[in-house]
């Protein structure tokens, strides 16, 4: 598995492009980090990828999974998973039907997918919280279980919004390994945005600079 | 400080309580006892059955209570699901204050004057039928019900093209207070449509944001008297209407299977709230086990695509339907197959001016006085809340919601009978009273919410300087709140005009409003005569919002946060 940008570049509605054109490979289970200063646009350039992008927005190249071009797709056929800062668990959900959201409809009869999301529950530390309000959980509990329901909906690639920059210091630390941990072991080519170091430094792949304006 | 809140608070409760829900009891009490048989002022006081016999025997009872399950429980629906549906389809693309834009011309409109028009666009003699008439070769109307048809189907056009754009913009609203870009991208991200992403993610949390103003459009829908009359069936009406002639009947022992129609009619409404209830209870467990299957369904664009079309086609409805009000107004020769008028003339207004303008000036004064009554007492409220820095109990919440969502014609018969006791039955104060019944929940639920936006520091600033509560009042909030209370009473203007049976009841037939005008015109064959009260009765809404819109931007010219200029 690869995700592959081929000359990616994003226009605003007033024409001038965000960043200068983007071409990149990750291998599978690697982890690409993205930095810029905020403003760059690094949260569109996941859109883009992921096939979020809003109204207004330009955009030229291509988007490849595993050398199929995905860049017509809808965001739902593409198989890319998406972590944002906050966790966006659905908050009329509870924590375990959230994961069985993400569970693909493949796996059928109810107590089969139930034992998913318990193995994935229990992956994460949060055994026994199935029927827990996703809003009572603790910010790293939030963030594991986000981490699981993206995982459990098997991406081929997955992309990380800045998904550490709202925990505490040492939660930071835990959360980090957990998620880079899982994603080797998924073998899953990951991209990463962010503006803190460490991060890029904890996912020990390249890192691109993104700057601002197009030439 | 604290003693002066409690005593605003007592003060507000007491006139809120006295003045608008003791009414209401009285009214329905009132009405309950004459469906059971007491009606002293005919010598009749033992409890009895016969009235609900009665009812069950007039002609046309049971087609009646059909009309009004299928028209109501039926616009309501529908509506409902063309709204999310389109809402669905376009939310990425507009923003609530463009929607708002949008849709407010519509919300303005009286149901009387837009079922006016839409009968004017939609009958066999109507814009459409002359669009057909050169394709289809017709020299004369063709000879099929398109409005009053017995279906009520002319009926669920009419409450849907009201409905519709209410709903939307309380969905509009609702979405504004959830990510629904990012909801959406977290559903799609993983391998959810978007529709289903819309069904299984965004709707279950816009649903208890919309659940009250959801049961108030089926309350309307079921007990709704005037665009009925305009566009339903007429003989058998629907419930509604027959109960109001029946007590309009010259025959005073009417009244007592007209009270029993009138407890059913409430009766109804109660049983379609919790039917609506139970739905959900369902949907919910139901919901649970759908959730959990991860099913993807990739094919929901084709139904979301139905819906925007089958929505603009309505709007579009809607806006010949305006338009038709004013070119009926103003036509003088405009004979069948014609598109447009053979020739024009002001002759309709000059003709029907002493009429126009004394039912011009009634309304007028009653719009003003509910309105100011209604905002003072808002404001005294929501002030009184704030001063006694407490929130809003339920059981407050409700006393707002209750007048909204008892049909008017289950407590009307009673209170005026009440009303009659002290003398006061018939007179304009007696309108006004009934009028602001209806007026005060929607101005309050308009301002509740702005008036809770304003940033707190703001206060605490004014506070901090030395300002009391009262000049932090009238120097502070008050300005600051200009647009958002203008607004509060131009939608309490147009709530004010489009009273139909209210103003009949409290009235007693004297008081002559546009709209009781318009409805009694329309069954009339001058098109010219009813499009002046009908165009006047769709102005006046549109004049209170253009002031509303336009006294702030000049108030505030040089304020940019507070001018309506910028985004807010």
């Amino acid at each position: 598995m690869s995700l592959d940008l081929d000359a990616l570049s994003i226009r605003a509605m007033n024409g001038q492009p965000l960043f200068a054109p983007l071409s990149l490979t990750i291998p599978a289970g690697e982890v690409v980090t993205v930095m810029g200063p905020s403003g760059v646009g690094k949260s569109t350039l996941l859109d883009a990828i992921g096939g979020h992008l809003g109204h207004g927005f330009h955009f030229s190249g291509a988007v490849r999974l595993n050398g199929r071009d995905v860049t017509s797709l809808p965001a739902e056929a593409r198989r890319i998973g998406l972590m944002f800062q906050d966790a966006l668990l659905f908050p009329h959900m509870s924590v375990g039907d959230n994961l069985a959201f993400g569970l693909p409809c493949s796996l059928r009869g109810r107590a089969k997918r139930r034992a998913a999301v318990e193995t994935a529950l229990t992956q994460a530390g949060l055994e026994g919280l199935y029927d827990r309000d996703p809003a009572t959980l603790s910010g790293g509990q939030r963030a594991r279980a986000a981490l699981m329901r993206t995982l459990l909906a098997e991406p081929a690639a997955l992309l990380l919004d800045e998904p550490f920059s709202k925990l505490d210091a040492g939660l930071r630390e835990d959360m980090r390994s957990f998620t880079f941990e899982h994603v080797r072991s998924c073998a899953i080519p990951t991209l990463l945005v962010t503006h803190d170091p460490e991060d890029a430094a904890a996912a020990g792949g390249p890192v691109i600079a993104l700057k601002a304006g197009g030439a | 400080m604290k003693h002066q809140g409690r005593l605003l608070r007592m003060a507000v409760l007491a006139v809120v309580g006295l003045g608008l829900i003791a009414p209401i009891a009285l009214g329905l009490w009132q009405t309950g006892r004459a469906a059971f048989g007491i009606l002293p002022a005919l010598g009749r006081d033992v409890v009895s059955l016969d009235p609900w016999r009665a009812l069950v025997e007039l002609p046309g009872f049971a087609t009646s209570l059909r009309l009004t399950l299928v028209t109501g429980l039926g616009s309501t629906l529908l509506s409902l699901l063309l709204a999310v549906g389109f809402c669905a389809a376009v939310h990425a693309r507009i923003t609530p204050s463009s929607g708002a834009r949008m849709l407010t011309p519509f919300l303005a409109i009286p149901h009387a004057a837009m079922a006016v028009g839409l009968a004017f666009v939609l009958a066999p003699s109507g814009w459409i039928a002359r669009m057909i008439a050169p394709i289809a070769g017709w020299a004369h109307p063709p000879d099929i019900a398109t409005v009053n048809d017995s279906w009520g189907l002319g009926l669920m056009i009419g409450l849907m093209v009201k409905e519709l754009p209410f709903l939307l913009l309380v969905i509009l609203s609702a979405l504004s207070q959830i990510s629904v870009a990012r909801h959406m991208a977290a559903g799609r991200a993983l391998g959810y449509g978007r529709g289903i992403v819309w069904i299984k993610v965004i709707m279950p949390q816009v649903w208890p944001l919309i659940r009250l103003p959801l049961w108030v459009v089926l309350a309307y829908a079921l007990s709704v008297v005037d665009m009925a009359i305009i566009l339903g069936p007429s003989t058998p009406p629907t419930l509604a209407v027959a109960v109001t002639r029946w007590f309009s009947d010259p025959d005073p022992a009417m009244i007592l299977p007209a009270s029993a129609g009138a407890i059913l009619q409430a009766v109804i409404v109660g049983g379609a709230v919790a039917l609506l209830i139970g739905l959900e209870a369902l949907a919910k467990r139901f919901g649970r086990w759908w959730l959990r299957r991860g099913g993807r369904g990739l094919s929901t664009e084709p139904g979301l695509r139905l819906a925007t079309v089958v929505v603009m086609t309505l709007m579009a409805l809607g806006v010949l339907a305006i338009l038709s009000l004013v070119i009926w107004s103003l036509a003088w020769r405009w004979s069948f197959p014609q598109i447009w008028p053979e020739s024009w003339s002001p002759k309709p207004w000059a003709r029907a001016q002493g009429g126009w303008m004394e039912a011009l000036g009634t309304t007028l004064v009653l719009a003003l006085a509910t309105v100011g009554l209604s905002l003072a007492l808002a404001i005294a409220w929501l002030e009184g809340e704030d001063r006694a820095n407490r929130r809003r109990a339920p059981w407050a919440e409700a006393m707002i919601y209750l007048p909204l969502l008892i049909p008017q014609i289950g407590f009307l018969y009673g209170l005026n009978a009440g009303f009659l006791h002290i003398g006061l039955s018939g007179s304009l104060w007696a309108v006004i009273w009934g009028q602001v019944l209806f007026v005060f929940p929607y101005v309050m639920i308009a301002l509740t919410d702005p008036w809770r936006a304003l940033d707190p520091r703001m206060i605490r600033a004014a506070a901090a300087l030395g300002a009391g509560p009262n000049r932090r009042l009238w120097a502070i909030k008050l300005p600051v709140l200009l647009r958002p209370i203008l607004t509060s009473a131009a939608i309490g203007v147009a709530v004010s005009v489009a009273q139909y049976l209210p103003t009949l009841f409290m009235g007693a037939g004297r008081v002559v409003t546009l709209t009781t005008e318009a409805v009694t015109l329309s069954s009339g064959s001058d098109r010219r005569v009813t499009g002046v009260y009908a165009t006047l009765q769709a102005g006046l809404p549109f004049a209170a919002y253009l002031v509303a819109f336009a006294l702030p931007a000049v108030l505030h010219r040089n304020r940019r946060a507070l001018s309506g200029a910028s985004a807010t």
